[in-house]
């Protein structure tokens, strides 16, 4: 995974650190968030999470989903989330009894599978292969790159992207009236 | 020392399965929700990880628009969730059980 080479960039020697800081917080605030019994802290240690993949983000040459990422999900989708929280009260916590008997037992036997199964995919060949560059398709600007190929082979999934949007900007609207 | 997109996808399979633990363990529904939104994050730095190791854009535009449709998807997820809050006054996932046979 991380090979022990003589001939690393002082970039890939910041990298390392940059990813050796982060990866714990990120993995470590997304136990927290499953773990924690206030859903506002849960909701604060998701921004955190979302933080630390915008670094990552950055890691990989991907500025422009890095920034969006800030400002989308940690800016405007995690203020949707606190404002239901608060809407609906944070008093009302989480039930603790098991509806389905031996759920969680049942659920850790599941999750621990498919990181069994994840890993073993991941062993089975990708964990090897050298880091590339993107040097050649961030030319001129990773917004710049993205945006042309956003606009010219990807431009019929932009505009039912943006019709998805106002289909949900209305379904909002219509779930949230009041039925007299 | 240097890090290898082995590395991230290794740590996106890890969140993944945080997101997963916390659905199925979970009973309040707004964080189920965010559950969700963590495994969909931890897809897309996969994509993101994939896109470098092609040396092409495409798994960041991927990334871009799965961002969309998590963005819909929680207007309509929350709007859902506080009308049946006015109706029932919980935020419980059990609680819901008004199709039950």
């Amino acid at each position: 995974m991380t090979p022990l080479l003589a001939a690393t960039t002082p970039s890939e020697q910041a990298e390392f650190v940059v990813f050796a800081v982060l990866a714990p917080v990120a993995v470590l605030s997304a136990l927290a968030m499953v773990l924690n019994r206030n859903a506002v802290y849960s909701a604060l240690l998701l921004v955190v999470n979302f933080f630390c993949l915008a670094s990552f983000y950055v890691l990989l040459e991907a500025q422009f989903v890095a920034a969006v990422q800030v400002i989308v999900y940690a800016g405007a989708i995690m203020v949707l989330f606190l404002f239901v929280l608060t809407l609906l009260g944070i008093g009302n916590e989480d039930v603790l009894t098991e509806t389905i008997r031996g759920q969680r037992p049942a659920a850790a036997v599941l999750t621990v599978l498919l990181l069994v199964a994840v890993g073993a995919a991941l062993l089975g060949g990708v964990l090897d292969t050298p880091p590339a560059s993107l040097a050649q398709a961030n030319e001129g600007g990773n917004v710049e790159a993205i945006g042309r190929i956003l606009f010219t082979r990807y431009v019929f999934a932009f505009e039912a992207a943006g019709l998805l949007l106002v289909v949900a900007a209305v379904a909002a609207v219509v779930l949230g009236k009041r039925r007299p | 020392m240097r890090v290898g997109p082995g590395a991230y996808l290794l740590l996106s399979a890890v969140l993944f399965g945080i997101g997963v633990a916390g659905v199925l363990i979970r009973r309040n529904a707004i964080v189920v929700f965010m559950c969700i939104e963590l495994m969909l994050n931890a897809v897309n730095l996969s994509f993101i990880a994939f896109a470098k190791v092609n040396g092409a854009l495409d798994g960041q535009v991927l990334a871009f628009f799965v961002m969309v449709v998590a963005a819909a998807e929680v207007v309509v997820g929350l709007g859902i969730l506080v009308a049946i809050f006015r109706k029932r006054s919980s935020a419980s996932v059990d609680d819901v059980n008004l199709l039950k046979g």
